[in-house]
């Protein structure tokens, strides 16, 4: 997948919110990843540690923290919920396709710290 | 030795990280309506016959359209030579082996390609149903490719490339007859994803649908060069 590439996109993100809150080294990044963005949290903590040296001067010692945020599907015909990793797209209470996620999508970037 | 953990500081971001691209993306956006040029990201899986449908498109199109294209795919199947034999100008992007587009790179490319003298640019994207459709490359509408011998299900097993697109091509009719192929159910599966989605079934290597399609393009051309909507 493209954990390299998103990588990237933090590392950019980051050193422009140090920028506007006038932190010289970041010592932490948290970021808050959904079960089903498609994001390998292993695979990230190796692009972490090679992409922070190589494209980072105030990143470069940083530590990467991930939360997991549970995929929660929502059935539209029985209103009820379930955890879309063990069902996909089939309602496991009434067996409708009418379903949508409501979270479990995200890939944000929580909070920074550093001085 | 100074300890100094006081000075940390815990600044709250909550932000998408895909928010940069994003933004980028609509100024992407922005700029080619100023300049009249329509972008496409054209997306697909290896082998679904990007290359000939792409010809075609631009054999039918190219004399009343001035078309560019950027090749994306790591290791195109489309090079610049063989646009360039077909009168119009084409550019590879570097990627440097990456799974998608950004915006950013797609800015690049534009720029490469002199967007202003351009009716309607296009993005051969990297051939790959999963990170491209994650990263707005700034297009105005994506269209991706599916053909007949990948099989009806794949907008089940692929959602957000579905989702994403405004309209989907289902390439090699021709060869329905030899594939449990079934066109029904796949449209069905498309418009789960995607209610909006324009779906059109073509041949590019016998032309069948291929009117269609460019009729598609071309309204989209127009409309974005005269209207204020998109």
């Amino acid at each position: 997948m493209h954990e390299l590439g998103v990588v990237f996109h933090v590392i950019k993100s980051v050193e422009e919110v140090a920028k506007e809150n006038e932190l010289t080294m970041i010592n932490s990044v948290t970021l808050q990843i959904g079960q089903v963005s498609g994001v390998v949290e292993s695979y990230l903590h190796n692009c972490w540690k090679w992409a922070v040296e190589k494209k980072s001067v105030i990143m470069k010692d940083s530590s990467l923290k991930v939360e997991t945020i549970p995929a929660i599907t929502l059935c539209e015909d029985c209103q009820e919920t379930y955890p879309t990793l063990k069902f996909g797209k089939i309602c496991p209470h009434c067996k409708s396709e009418n379903t949508y996620l409501i979270q479990g999508n995200e890939f944000l970037i929580k909070e920074v710290e550093g001085c | 030795m100074v300890s100094r953990m006081g000075d940390f500081r815990i600044i709250e971001v909550k932000q998408s990280v895909f928010a940069d691209n994003d933004k980028r993306a609509n100024e992407v956006r922005k700029e080619l309506k100023e300049k009249g040029t329509f972008l496409l990201n054209l997306m697909s899986s290896p082998g679904s016959g990007k290359t000939t449908t792409l010809s075609r498109t631009i054999e039918g199109l190219k004399d009343e359209l001035k078309i560019g294209v950027m090749e994306a795919d790591i290791d195109s199947d489309v090079d610049a030579k063989t646009i360039s034999d077909l009168g119009v100008k084409a550019i590879q992007l570097h990627t440097g082996g990456m799974c998608h587009l950004d915006a950013d790179m797609t800015h690049q490319g534009l720029e490469g390609l002199g967007v202003g003298e351009l009716d309607l640019a296009i993005l051969e994207n990297v051939g790959n149903l999963v990170c491209p459709a994650e990263f707005d490359t700034g297009a105005v509408k994506n269209a991706m490719i599916l053909s007949v011998p990948e099989g009806h299900d794949k907008p089940l097993k692929y959602p957000l490339m579905f989702t994403i697109c405004d309209v989907v091509l289902i390439n090699k009719i021709d060869v329905l007859p030899y594939f449990d192929f079934d066109m029904e159910a796949c449209k069905k599966y498309i418009l789960m994803r995607n209610p909006n989605a324009t779906i059109i079934p073509i041949c590019a290597r016998t032309g069948e649908g291929m009117e269609a399609w460019k009729d598609w393009l071309r309204n989209q051309v127009k409309e974005w060069q005269k209207g204020d909507n998109n």
